[in-house]
């Protein structure tokens, strides 16, 4: 099975051949490297850009202004933050102008810990993003979703930020991508950059399919009857073993991949909610005006006489960074072990 | 300083044709009015805010005929800053949607009534959105300009901001990317430089001779040029977007320009009286050399000025936006 950052490639190859995708760019995005993270290799209209954040994002909005379907990428989700300004104009185009301008715009970026990238390569943008209005934003946590949210984010006429898990890009997928090759080895023959001189090197696509996963809609990953676990990105995972491991203490989680922050799925989580009575949020952005903070809120308003147990977040803690060192990584960001723990004591929890 | 061009001391002949004299200063008469009228306006409480380019019409008038007005990149795009109602107005533009903007009525063309006045935005003709931060656009400005270089037409964009304004990275990232090697980009980047930000002085905000000798260190084309002459500005605009044009290759200019009522609203909004008025001195020039008549020039300001005054009680009757339309244009919608 394909990993992430290969998901992701097909869906933009895909995307450039029949989505109308023009421009697919950032720092290092182009030959020789096809991206830090290996997802931009092959595809013909990738370019390497100047090492600025804000050109980078101001070329997106003047490309889509023109009729261009740019693809633009920020290295690593830490390093977007001198752009907000300017994503803020993107999102408030349409609005600002009463409807006269569209901005059909994708922004990529690697979000999250995973690969010990200490304080400038770790760093959560969800809590961020969704309080930018204007955009939707997803966030894949499954080579297949990858591919499926990339196709919808290319066919969308308003910006879309797409962002990417940086620990789960390297990871195989349990679904196979509609098109992609049943030998793995030969995927990665095809369409992996060989390492040393590529400059001859074109890749060889596999037939893809258009295979989209709408944006607005969650999945129930693991159905439950007591207690909802609602999770997206790199915890999405760890989320569905904790329910799987307790389900042998006689713990019955159903856990929801998100898949899209904004315009989120209430209905879903509603829905569970309501069957299950106890909710658990998980992801792992600083938990101070978190994301997940918003969906407690919902929570209690809309579903206080459903519960059987105060909404719970687990979230990052609200420290200046992410540490080098493995033990403060992991002591900074959700791990199996807490959100297994969470979810057992939120299951044991009475009125 | 900038010199004049094409003109000697005596100015035997004006170096532009009899009409287009004529046209230029008729735009530049009907962006005053209307931006006097915007400041009234406010001033009588219709409209919470006035920002707006009294004083650059000499340069701004001849930018909007020059441009090629159209939608798409065959044409050219503006990413303007809110000091452009001339440039408006020389492209053809209405003033009374100008006004609608600044009383925030449901029939701003603009924005609906949620933006200052100022902020113009018509896709139709590549106007893009103005919005309140000063660098923005230039930002975004090689976008576009990558767009019209790949279709191989000869629209160019142009992108306009002042020169407190090129404190902001974005005027950096404009240079950087519209000038690399062998990916060079059709935008004539503009800086007019009034001499002010906000409240402090150009001596105050930044040290460099000329803004635009900063283009030189990129291999660029670059002139400061008098923005307050419009026949010089005519000129020199169509020279450089020549330029532009034919060889796909940026070119900045600086012009230097007037700013004859202050910042904003926020500065009070009144006349400042020790700055060029771009305006007088043209008309001086065109009575001299019997273009025009004082007479026809005031009959001519008269009629402007009474045409918008009933503009603009047509407008304080037009209705707000309902409180509803919050939520429309979040998204856009697929026809």
């Amino acid at each position: 099975m394909a990993n992430m950052a290969q998901a992701v490639r097909m869906a933009l190859h895909y995307a450039e051949e029949h989505l109308g995708v023009t421009d697919i760019f950032g720092e290092d995005v182009g030959p020789p490297l096809g991206g830090v993270f290996t997802a931009t290799q092959g595809l013909k209209t990738a370019w390497n850009t100047p090492l600025d954040e804000r050109g980078i994002i101001g070329m997106a909005i003047g490309l889509a202004m023109a009729g261009g379907k740019p693809v633009a990428e920020i290295q690593f989700a830490d390093y977007i933050f001198n752009t907000i300004d300017l994503l803020k104009v993107a999102g408030n185009t349409c609005w600002a102008t009463n409807g006269d301008w569209n901005l059909p715009m994708v922004v990529k970026t690697p979000v999250g810990s995973g690969i010990r990238g200490s304080i400038y390569h770790s760093h959560s943008f969800d809590a961020m993003a969704t309080h930018i209005p204007g955009w939707k934003i997803v966030i894949p946590s499954n080579p297949l979703d990858a591919y499926g949210l990339m196709i919808s984010a290319c066919q969308e006429i308003n910006p879309v930020m797409y962002l990417e898990p940086k620990a789960l890009l390297r990871i195989k997928g349990e679904e196979r991508i509609p098109g992609e090759p049943d030998n793995d080895k030969l995927l990665s023959k095809m369409i992996d950059a060989p390492l040393g001189d590529r400059s001859q090197w074109k890749p060889q696509w596999p037939e893809l399919e258009a295979y989209a996963v709408p944006i607005g809609k969650g999945k129930v990953v693991r159905a439950g009857s007591q207690v909802t676990v609602v999770s997206y990105g790199r915890t999405l995972p760890l989320c569905k073993k904790a329910a799987d491991d307790l389900a042998a203490e006689g713990v019955d989680a159903e856990v929801i991949d998100m898949r899209t922050l904004w315009p989120y799925d209430w209905e879903l989580i509603k829905g569970s909610v309501e069957k299950t009575g106890r909710v658990l949020y998980v992801n792992e952005d600083t938990e101070v005006t978190n994301f997940g903070e918003h969906l407690v809120r919902r929570t209690v308003e809309e579903l206080f006489y459903k519960l059987m147990a105060p909404p719970r977040l687990l979230a990052g803690k609200f420290i200046p960074g992410i540490g080098l060192a493995d033990a403060l990584e992991m002591a900074s960001v959700p791990q199996q072990g807490d959100i297994t723990a969470a979810i057992r004591t939120l299951a044991g929890e009475q009125p | 300083m900038p010199k004049p061009r094409l003109l000697n001391r005596e100015e035997e002949s004006l170096p532009l044709e009899r009409e287009l004299l004529v046209r230029m200063h008729d735009l530049m008469v009907k962006a005053r009015v209307l931006e006097e009228r915007l400041i009234q306006m406010y001033k009588q409480g219709h409209g919470y805010f006035w920002i707006g380019g009294p004083g650059e019409e000499a340069f701004n008038v001849p930018l909007g005929l020059l441009m090629k007005k159209g939608q798409g990149p065959a044409y050219d795009y503006l990413h303007a800053h809110y000091r452009q109602s001339a440039t408006m107005m020389a492209l053809g533009e209405e003033p009374i949607g100008a006004m609608r903007q600044m009383k925030n009525v449901v029939t701003d063309p603009y924005s609906g009534g949620r933006n200052f006045a100022g902020h113009f935005s018509k896709r139709e003709w590549n106007i893009a959105p103005v919005s309140s931060p000063i660098e923005v656009q230039y930002a975004m400005a090689p976008g576009t300009a990558l767009m019209q270089k790949r279709h191989g037409g000869d629209g160019i964009t142009i992108v306009t901001g002042g020169d407190a304004g090129t404190a902001e990275g974005d005027f950096a990232s404009c240079l950087v990317w519209s000038s690399r090697k062998g990916n060079e980009l059709p935008v004539l980047i503009i800086v007019t430089n009034n001499k002010w930000g906000i409240s402090t002085s150009a001596e105050g905000q930044h040290g460099e001779t000329n803004v635009a000798d900063r283009g030189k260190a990129f291999n660029m084309r670059t002139k400061t040029i008098d923005g307050n002459d419009p026949i010089n500005a005519y000129l020199e605009l169509q020279e450089a977007m020549e330029y532009v044009r034919k060889e796909r290759k940026p070119f900045l200019m600086e012009a230097v320009v007037s700013r004859l009522y202050g910042h904003s609203s926020a500065s009070g909004a009144n006349m400042v009286g020790n700055e060029q008025d771009c305006l007088t001195t043209f008309e001086q020039r065109l009575e001299k050399h019997g273009i025009l008549t004082r007479k026809e020039m005031d009959d001519l300001r008269n009629r402007y000025s009474e045409d918008m005054a009933a503009m603009a009680r047509q407008v304080i009757q037009e209705p707000m936006p309902g409180p509803e339309t919050i939520w429309n244009h979040i998204y856009a919608e697929r026809k």
